[in-house]
């Protein structure tokens, strides 16, 4: 990869421990990926916020390093462990709570936005068709290639880090041909078109897609199953973007035969202690749309539901979260399911969730036992 | 030549196989270093102290962390070599300083067990 004069200074750490780290990083990447330079960018999106998943030795690395990094562009920040408003009444030990707060508070020194989201292109404006961005949340890259018309890689939670630092990303894969023409396709035959057949459907595409796929057979999909497609194809592969169209060429279909093959491999239990709604977070319509389900009707059981703050604040104002509330369900921000320290083995056996991406992490990490069902059913099933 | 260095360093170690990606997140324990997934082929195995070989890194962005916290609880591999290059792991190896290779032909010789030498500054597996 070419660098600048003052780029190659900054590796050699004439510029400081800071943009040393930061470009250490680009550089790897670059040369993992053949970049030929590092072009700018205008948003990085960082995951790795949850003490869940960063532990100890990230919180201490992100201590050290906001106490001289800042960063030089607009910088929103993946969900925490949980939300402070409601966080007194799941019995988190105070260690968590501490490191917690230790690590947005990192976040927020650098100068990051408390978005607390997976969700960045549902709360925020987008910018301009074809700006190159540094998203490090899979569903978010994903999403921002594939419907927002953003360009970015499926960015790490270092790289986008490195990518805040410096304004920058290495100049290879999607950032450069754009994938415009996949070299495989997954035909969409299943008859169901719910999210969590939309969720299976990526999960089983990520398995078997490079960089970019083509999905046929689809020709409009709703912002909950294309929230769900994203993030199923985030969890089990590195593609980065799906383009949805007719295509000649090497194609896989997915049949009820590979969705029951797919959920077979989530789907752990039929049964269920509690219901959790986000992987990714809900949005101000999903919001709404699920107090028109609830309408009249109450949770036989828990229910979860993850949104981002700024939507939950929206909801409230516009009225929608009393008829959920009012339903039983309880509400929560700047989290989500994966990797939640709210869910713990200890006192729940089972979980009903529609996301195939909260499936896949609620078992191998919380190892909690899961019950796979559209959102439909579940209202269906666990109100009265 | 057609091994392709992306973090230097020189070790010697025992390797360990895994014919499935690798999605650190899920499916690696950060404080021991143990595979979680009961449908990995290393399900049970900790990658502490190997050399590991696998096919490329798939799933979290997050998985980053989990390689540079392996690092810092002492149960990291050694190394890893991998047949295609990714960003999350190409960008933990880097911050967490352990030496990372992607091999084309060597790849395949690579069998569980076996003692190599993985020369990542002249681009050797001896």
């Amino acid at each position: 990869m070419e660098l600048t004069k003052t780029e190659e200074e900054a590796i050699d750490g004439k510029h400081g421990k800071t943009l040393q780290i930061a470009y250490r990083i680009l550089s790897a990447i670059g040369k993992a990926t053949d970049a030929e330079k590092l072009v700018p960018i205008y948003w990085a999106h960082l995951s790795g916020v949850n003490y869940n998943t960063i532990g100890d030795a990230g919180e201490e690395f992100l201590s050290e390093l906001s106490e001289h990094a800042r960063f030089k562009v607009r910088t929103t920040v993946n969900p925490t462990g949980f939300d402070l408003d409601t966080v007194s009444k799941y019995g988190l030990e105070d260690k968590f709570i501490k490191k917690q707060q230790s690590i947005q508070n990192s976040y927020e020194r650098m100068g990051a936005l408390p978005s607390f989201s997976c969700i960045p292109y549902e709360i925020f404006n987008l910018p301009d068709k074809g700006t190159h961005v540094a998203f490090g949340e899979s569903n978010a890259a994903i999403y921002a290639n594939s419907v927002a018309n953003l360009i970015t890689n499926r960015e790490s939670a270092f790289s986008a880090l490195a990518s805040a630092i410096t304004g920058k990303s290495p100049y290879s894969d999607l950032r450069k041909d754009g994938s415009q023409d996949p070299s495989l396709t997954v035909r969409m035959k299943v008859n169901e078109k719910d999210e969590l057949a939309f969720g299976l459907l990526g999960y089983f595409t990520g398995k078997v897609a490079d960089t970019s796929v083509t999905i046929s057979g689809v020709k409009e999909v709703d912002m909950r199953s294309c929230k769900s497609l994203c993030a199923g194809l985030g969890t089990s592969g590195t593609c980065g973007k799906f383009i949805l169209g007719e295509k000649e060429g090497e194609t896989i279909d997915f049949d009820k035969k590979e969705m029951q093959e797919t959920k077979d491999e989530l789907n752990t239990t039929d049964k269920g202690d509690i219901i959790t709604l986000g992987s990714p977070q809900l949005g101000l319509n999903e919001l709404l749309d699920l107090s028109n389900m609830l309408k009249g009707r109450k949770f036989t059981k828990r229910c979860m539901i993850f949104c981002p703050r700024a939507a939950q604040e929206q909801a409230r104002k516009l009225g929608y979260t009393n008829e959920i509330q009012r339903a039983g369900g309880e509400i929560l921000s700047d989290c989500c399911i994966c990797l939640t320290p709210l869910i713990d083995k200890k006192n729940i056996d089972d979980v009903i969730t529609n996301s195939v991406k909260g499936a896949y992490y609620l078992k191998n990490t919380n190892q909690v036992d899961v019950n796979l069902k559209p959102l439909k059913t579940i209202i269906e099933e666990n109100t009265k | 030549m057609t091994i392709k260095i992306i973090v230097k360093g020189k070790v010697e170690g025992e390797v360990m196989v895994s014919k499935n990606p690798i999605n650190f997140l899920g499916e690696v324990d950060k404080k021991t270093g143990k595979v979680l997934d009961e449908r990995h082929d290393l399900f049970g195995k900790s990658i502490g102290g190997k050399i590991l070989v696998f096919p490329f890194g798939v799933g979290s962005s997050v998985g980053a962390y989990t390689i540079y916290s392996l690092k810092a609880n002492s149960c990291a591999p050694k190394a890893m070599i991998c047949k295609k290059p990714d960003i999350t792991v190409a960008s933990g190896c880097a911050l967490a300083n352990i030496p990372l290779v992607i091999a084309q032909k060597e790849y395949d010789s690579l069998v569980d067990g076996k003692k190599i030498f993985l020369d990542a500054e002249s681009g050797q597996i001896l």
